[in-house]
This record gives structure tokens, sequence and C-alpha cells, in this order.
């Protein structure tokens, strides 16, 4: 076992920092504010293949593995945790899946452009009455002729109007499981201007604020019959291992947070002078930032092992890193909320003034706990494995 | 179209500056970057093969580690890259490197040579000409444009207060200045290349047509007598009087204070 990154990751996570420094910080503060979709740090991390870390060098994508793009997201969430998350949504539930289940002609249309960067990608699970629980799902897809009719909506999309391509996931009939009538779940490509596919409510959000949080509405939304992703009535299960990847790209969001908060705090307590010496030299402030560190460090092996795991999935499919990524995102997350909350508490009144890196940091961790799982369905996901 | 850029590996400013007994700096021991000027030269070759099709390759002596900015050249987008590295080349004076550069540079097909302008250790700013007048083509320094059209190159050529528009035949060497533009930043996918990326690797036997007598330390007239670390300044004491009497005040308190006054 070597914890040391080699050289190739030692390079990617120098890129990684450098271009977050330099092109994502900046900006955090602005698009925060102003809850403004940062298109222009979008197009530069288009150019730089950002967009497409995860996916073979044939398929329009950079060929690298799980753990470079965890730390792409890592380091991008260090600064923003808004940047971190529309390439965490965009590769790992849009061309994710496209990539597992996409036929060739698919990954052609659909992967080789989201790779690149020219187009962006969303994933609509989530409906109001459901999200985990897919059988609660009321989309509906019912197949007309040669095309796919789809009624319903899709919230809380992340990417939302932002977005060229969506992995939407809808009801397609019913199915008899172990005496049970079940719904049967399917999953769908749609692009965008596709008629009868319009956005509603832009969610106002507690943090993450320029990440664009949409509302999809599908009404009579013809699609061509051949964007069914997968198998019809594999899409719960297609939405499932979506999520498990995703887990990883929020895992590492909610690391990079954790990271970023502790780094702008190690700073501020030597420059902040209290009874006339900085608080660094206080051991209240010594021991938490101690505990912190430990934490994050901790959190970053989760993180990296459930992506290494991942990475033996893409060489052998029969691995499973659902339990590594439910647990590496229960972690990360709810060290990232601890690590930033107390960061804010370390910085006195000014970690609740806006001007403060940490105030937003901290707004922002609160949804790791939340989205693509709750750290409730996590502790699900882990327990069922233990007990089975 | 070939072009070659020679890029030398640098103490991080960021970092400490350490030193060998005999002055040299003791490169094993800092951390190291690209050049700034020769990135710049890099990015000038990079933006000619997207526009053109070139090929580019970096040239960089050192030790055994400045491979590593051979690899960060290749991740940007260069093709290959030669590392010559020798214990006989250490110590090496401008004089020395240039001779070495072009005993490498005379196995290598080239139209367009681009150096830095010079070395944010050595500020000498001679080796990029030095190694044209080795190799006997022309030079343009200072370049803040490089258009290159055909079998011939145009460069402005900057001056403290004009430039100059100067045309030259290739083969022939520009030394590029930071003005050249913003480098592009690596790939992810230019790093995998990068680290697979074969880099060949020559020694003193390699070079073509040159003398013992004018490598490494040895061969270089240039001595160092004493060499040492920048004092560094403090942070300083900021203040923010009132009105311009009052800081007035505080400066003619401080300057005798001193006894400068």
């Amino acid at each position: 076992m070597d914890f040391n990154l080699d050289k190739e990751h030692e390079m990617a996570r120098q890129l990684f920092k450098d271009f977050s420094e330099n092109e994502v910080k900046p900006l955090a503060q602005e698009i925060d504010e102003n809850h403004r979709f940062p298109r222009e740090t979008v197009d530069k991390l288009a150019k730089y293949g950002f967009l497409g870390i995860p996916v073979p060098k044939e398929y329009g994508g950079q060929g690298c593995d799980i753990l470079t793009y965890a730390m792409c997201v890592e380091e991008l969430s260090k600064v923003c945790g808004t940047t971190g998350v529309i390439v965490s949504a965009h590769t790992s539930l849009c061309v994710d899946p496209i990539m597992t289940y996409g036929t060739e002609e698919q990954k052609q249309k659909y992967a080789v452009p989201l790779a690149k960067g020219e187009k962006l990608g969303a994933f609509g699970l989530t409906e109001p009455g459901a999200g985990t629980d897919a059988q609660g799902q009321q989309t509906k897809a019912v197949l007309d002729g040669d095309e796919w009719v789809l009624n319903g909506s899709k919230c809380f999309i992340t990417n939302g109007k932002e977005a060229d391509v969506y992995i939407v996931i809808a009801v397609t009939g019913k199915v008899e499981k172990r005496g049970k009538v079940m719904k049967e779940i399917s999953a769908f490509i749609v692009e965008k201007g596709t008629p009868g596919f319009t956005f509603g409510t832009k969610e106002n959000k507690m943090g993450i604020c320029a990440s664009s949080t949409y509302e999809l509405i599908f009404t009579d939304c013809r699609i061509p019959k051949e964007n069914l992703l997968g198998q019809q009535g594999k899409g719960f299960a297609i939405a499932m291992h979506t999520l498990d990847g995703g887990r990883i790209g929020i895992a590492a969001q909610a690391l990079g947070l954790a990271e970023g908060a502790l780094e702008t705090t190690i700073n501020y307590v030597k420059e902040r002078k209290q009874f006339g010496r900085a608080i660094a030299q206080f051991q209240n402030t010594q021991f938490v930032l101690a505990d912190l560190a430990t934490k994050v460090e901790c959190a970053k092996m989760m993180v990296y092992k459930a992506a290494c795991k991942k990475d033996e999935f893409t060489k052998n499919p029969k691995t499973s890193y659902s339990v590594e990524a439910a647990m590496a995102k229960l972690c990360a997350a709810e060290i990232a909320m601890e690590v930033t909350t107390k960061c804010v508490q370390l910085h006195g009144g000014y970690g609740f003034i806006k001007e403060y890196d940490v105030e937003r940091m901290m707004r922002d961790a609160k949804i790791t706990e939340i989205y693509e799982g709750t750290s409730e369905v996590q502790r699900m996901v882990i327990s069922a494995a233990l007990l089975k | 179209m070939k072009i070659v850029v020679c890029i030398k590996q640098v103490p991080d400013t960021k970092g400490g500056v350490k030193f060998n007994p005999d002055g040299t700096l003791d490169r094993g021991a800092m951390l190291a970057i690209m050049n700034p000027d020769d990135k710049a030269g890099l990015e000038a070759a990079l933006k000619i093969k997207d526009a053109t099709g070139a090929e580019v390759t970096v040239l960089t002596m050192g030790l055994p580690k400045a491979a590593d900015v051979l690899r960060e050249a290749i991740a940007m987008g260069a093709d290959k890259g030669v590392l010559v590295t020798d214990r006989v080349l250490g110590g090496a004076d401008t004089w020395a490197t240039s001779t070495t550069l072009a005993g490498a540079l005379r196995n290598i097909d080239y139209d367009l040579i681009i150096t830095g302008r010079q070395a944010i250790d050595g500020d000498t700013a001679q080796v990029g000409p030095q190694i044209a007048e080795h190799l006997g083509i022309p030079v343009i320094s200072y370049a803040q444009e490089i258009a290159v059209d055909g079998d011939t190159v145009t460069v402005k050529r900057q001056y403290d207060d004009r430039y100059h528009m100067l045309t030259a035949k290739m083969p022939c060497l520009v030394t590029a200045l930071s003005e050249l533009g913003a480098p592009r930043y690596m790939t992810p996918g230019g790093i995998k290349t990068a680290c697979a990326a074969e880099i060949t690797t020559w020694g003193r036997a390699d070079l073509k047509d040159v003398e013992d007598c004018n490598l490494g330390l040895n061969g270089s007239p240039t001595k160092i007598a004493k060499a040492s670390d920048k004092v560094r300044k403090g942070a300083g004491e900021k203040v923010t009087p009132d009105s311009p009497d009052e800081g007035t005040a505080y400066i003619i308190g401080k300057l005798k204070e001193k006894h400068v006054i």
C-alpha cells in the first residue's frame, strides 16, 4: 500500500491547483453573491479538458482515472464549491452513465461532445415526491411509434438551465416483482431545445448559489426511440449506479470545501491578534485545528480509496464501489460541515461576514450532506451491505 | 516545420535558495519550475504548432530531475523532450551551457530555435545569442511577437522606448520575452501522455563538435567568487495617518529615531 501520489497524479494536482487559484478563486465571491452561473469558467474548464477527465481519449476525453477526476473536483471546491459541483454533475451524472450504458451511437453523439466540453450535462432523477425513493417517480414515458413521449417534472436539477444534454429517469410501465406490482423505470437522454421540454423555477439556495438549479418540465416532450439509455426497465439500476459514482464526486467536493476552509483559517489565525497575540498561539485554536486537520486527512483517505475502487470497477466490472462511495460521501460531507462550521467559529465575527471565504464555504458544505443521497441514505446503503 | 524550444529548470523563487560550497546553485535541494521566459517561448512555439502543425521539441540541460520541465512542456503540448545530463557538464556558465546546447542541437533537425530571453537564476540573457553564434544562424532577441510565414520568421523586438519589426530566413534563433503571452495550462490527458513519454537522454558523448575544454565548470570562463541569497526585507510597518501633516510628522520622527536626520 502506497499512500504517495505518483508523478502523474502530482502533476495533475498541481495543474488543478494552479487553475483553481488563477481562474476560479477570483470569481468565487462575486458569482456566489450574484447567483451567477460562471459560464466563462466552464469555457475554460472545457478548453483544458476538465469536463472529460475519466473519458477515454478515443471518445474525446482525457483518458485519466477517477482519482484524477476526484482531485480536480477537490481542488476546484477548495476555492469554489459551485465550480466543483458543475464538473461533478456533468461528469459523474451525465457523461458516466452514457459511457457505461450507452450504445456506440449514443457515445459518439452525446459522450464525445460532452467530454470535449462542447456541451454540458445534467441528470434528472429527483421529483417533488421522489428522490432516492425511485418508486415514487411520477414522470412518465410512453412509447408512441418511434418516439418516447415524456410527461412530468424533475426538481433540484444541477446545471439545470445551463446544460445541453440531460439524463432523465421516467416510469415506462408496471412490472410484477415478488407478487407486488412495481413501477417499471427507464433512463433516457433528452436534449435541450426538444419541443415540450421547458424549465420551471430557479431555486434560490442557501449555498452553491452560482450553480444553476432548476425544475425541468416535460409536456408531451417527444424524443427519438433510440434515446432510451440502457435497457427498458433498467432505469432504477442505472440511476443508483450513477449515483454511486456521483457520490465520489460530491465526496471530493466536500473534501475540497473542508480543505479550503482549513487552509484559509490557518492563515487567518496567524494574523488575527487578540489579547496581544495571534490567536494561533492559544491552545484552543491549536487543538481545534489539530482535530480538523486530522478529520480532513481521514476524509481524504476515504475519498481517494473510493475513487481507486471505482478505477478497479473500470478494469473489472464485477467490482462494486457502492459501499466505499457511500462511506466516502458520508464521512467527507459530515466532516466538511463540521470543519467549515468550526472555521467560521475560529474567525469570530468576521466568519459571519460575506467578505470572508469561510462564510460561503460553510453554506456550500451543507448541501454535501443532502444531495446525491442524504447522509441518512448513505447509512442505509452501508448498513444494508453489512447486514445482507 | 520543426521548432526546438530550449527550456531551463530554475529555482522557484517562492522556495529558499541553496548553494554548493563552490558558489554554484545546489539545484537538487531546491523547489524547481520552468523558467518563465522559456515558458513564454514554449507558448509561442505551441501557438505556431496550433496554426501550422509544426513539431515542437523541448531541450534542456540539467540534473536528471530537469526531465520534470520537459514532461511539463509535453503536458502543455510539446511533442518530444531531450535532456542533456552528465556530471562533466555541471557548474557550467553561459559559455559552457551554450556550447553544450549547440552540441545537442547539431543532432536535431530544426527550422526555428526559441529560447527564453534570460533565466531568473542567472539573468544573463547570453545563452540564446551564444547558441546562435555557435550554430552560425541569425538571432533575433527580445521577441514580444513571433509570426511564421513560409521559410521566414517575423519578430516584434522590444526596446525600452520602441520596437523593431525584423524578418529573418529560417533557420534562426529567437529569444522570447514573457510578454509573448500567458502560457497555457497543461491538460490532464497531456500529463498522462507526458508521464508515459520517453525522454531522450544524452550525455557528453552525444554532443556533436564540442571540445571538453569548453564544457562544465572547467570550461567556464566565469568564476563565481561568492554567492548569497538576497537579504529578505521584513514585512514592514503599515501606518494610516489621518492627514498628510500627521504622516509627515511620523516619517520625520522615524528618520530622527534612526539618526538619518
